[in-house]
């Protein structure tokens, strides 16, 4: 990967830092009248999602991270490893619980996906921002209830449990929001 | 739509109105208002201003990062005070308080000491501020050695590098281990003391000896080597810097060839020895306070804007 010097540094810039690949979120050049320039940076470590704060001096540089955001569709897990496929190469990709993290609980087989290649391999799955997912578990709807009033537990086929509506059954698929776990409607 | 400006009109309106009360300043004080070349055939040495160039007829021309060295001239050919607005250009990263073509209000006071001058500056400023009605009061005066020792509890004049390496490193993530002494120094002023010194506005005062610059060396109450220097910040924002010019031909020929050693070293782009000015300090150069005070940065701060792209029509994206 290519080297970037400090005046090079932009928004949403990959680069290797410490041996992990980072995305810059913030630069700000602290540069005095008189003086060493230098660079304020804030980066989100795309491995763990924390983010760092680091001071360049302004014409050092840093290696480049090759990473490559690429939709990729859900095929199935086999215990250890979700596996996705790329629908125009068919080629396919195994990642691992790490990579995986929170999207495990919403992954629908066939459903598309966001993957995060590093160096050509998964480094991060991002769920699609709505699924659509079976109820099958959740206690008896209740006869008469309105769409207002309260909620109840509903375990999705994947495994997550969401909050629905009283009047949602067993056997109803939902769709659900993966960035905030919430229930949006019934599909 | 980039064809348009990125400041408002009022913004505009407001610049206009600065400039027409720094001209009435000045009248009143009888301190001339002159012009000098952007294009000249030297430039500043300092190996951390990159200087924009212009190529014409086999000759190169540079774009002044200050007009420093022409005012200087004018001042020893006898021309009294002086001062100018006009641009200046730094080969450096635009960012919310940098755009590499900028204005600057520059001004010389011959016979006056820096004291003087740092009085008039605040003179000006808060005339200023009074006429886009800010009612600031004046600016408390602070010496560089105060500022780190309220802020890091140490002496900038007498910590080694060890010591300020230390203090980086355990405050600041990085790594700066390539840093000089005065580098450490920077990078603690701008990371850690800066942000604690006062948003209404103060004159720091007796810089390290080595960021003299430009200026004259002398020594602080105790006896410490000091450059007779000030910055004014406003904001938390660096606004105008003002020495006490150096006046001594040799010493201005020594730290020139220091520079352009230095600027060799690190392989950056080579600078001519401006031998017009050293002949000017040759001649005979009055004891004289400048000041160079950025406008731009004056303007955002009496305006409350957040970034210098609020007050400029065009800032480089746009030009």
């Amino acid at each position: 990967m290519a080297n970037y010097s400090t005046n090079e540094f932009r928004l949403g810039l990959k680069v290797m830092l410490d041996g992990d690949p980072c995305s810059i979120v913030e630069n700000e050049v602290v540069k005095p009248g008189k003086g060493q320039a230098f660079n304020r940076v804030k980066l989100r470590n795309l491995k763990t999602g924390k983010t760092w704060e680091r001071t360049f001096k302004s014409g050092d540089s840093v290696e480049g991270a090759d990473i490559m955001d690429v939709d990729l569709q859900y095929l199935y897990n086999d215990g250890e490893f979700w596996h996705f496929m790329d629908q125009q190469t068919f080629e396919q990709q195994a990642a691992d619980a790490n990579a995986v993290g929170d999207a495990a609980k919403w992954l629908k087989e066939e459903d598309v996906c966001i993957v995060t290649l590093w160096n050509g391999a998964p480094l991060a799955v991002n769920a699609p921002n709505f699924v659509e997912l079976e109820i099958i578990e959740t206690d008896p709807g209740l006869k008469g209830d309105t769409a207002n009033g309260g909620s109840k537990p509903a375990t999705l086929t994947t495994g997550a449990v969401v909050r629905v509506p009283l009047f949602v059954n067993q056997g109803d698929v939902i769709k659900v929001d993966t960035r905030t776990g919430e229930y949006v409607s019934r599909a | 739509m980039t064809w348009q400006p990125s400041a408002p009109i009022p913004h505009l309106t407001a610049r206009a109105k600065l400039n027409r009360l720094i001209r009435d300043f000045f009248a009143r004080r009888d301190v001339m208002e002159v012009e000098t070349p952007l294009l000249c055939s030297s430039t500043a040495t300092d190996p951390h201003l990159q200087s924009w160039t212009a190529e014409a007829d086999g000759r190169t021309y540079y774009l002044q990062t200050s007009p420093e060295f022409c005012m200087k001239r004018l001042l020893a050919a006898g021309c009294g005070p002086i001062y100018q607005i006009g641009k200046a250009f730094r080969r450096e990263e635009h960012s919310r308080w940098h755009n590499p073509e900028f204005t600057m209000l520059e001004w010389y006071r011959p016979d006056w000491q820096l004291n003087e001058l740092i009085a008039e500056v605040e003179a000006l400023v808060l005339n200023a501020a009074s006429a886009f009605g800010q009612n600031w009061s004046p600016f408390p005066r602070l010496t560089y050695q105060q500022a780190f020792e309220d802020t890091l509890g140490l002496n900038p004049h007498q910590a080694s590098a060890a010591t300020l390496l230390q203090l980086a490193n355990h405050r600041i993530n990085g790594d700066f281990s390539g840093l000089d002494r005065d580098g450490l120094l920077d990078l603690l002023t701008s990371h850690l003391v800066e942000p604690e010194l006062p948003k209404s506005g103060v004159f720091l005062t007796e810089f390290p000896a080595s960021k003299a610059s430009l200026a004259q060396t002398g020594s602080a109450a105790d006896g410490t080597p000091v450059a007779l220097r000030t910055e004014l910040y406003l904001g938390g924002l660096e606004i105008a810097n003002g020495y006490q010019e150096l006046v001594d031909a040799a010493e201005q020929s020594l730290r020139f060839k220091a520079d352009i050693q230095t600027r060799q070293t690190l392989q950056l782009a080579p600078v001519p020895y401006p031998s017009h000015l050293v002949s000017a300090l040759q001649h005979g150069f009055p004891e004289s306070a400048g000041v160079a005070l950025g406008l731009d940065r004056l303007l955002m701060v009496l305006l409350n804007c957040e970034q210098i792209q609020d007050i400029l029509g065009f800032p480089i994206d746009r030009a």
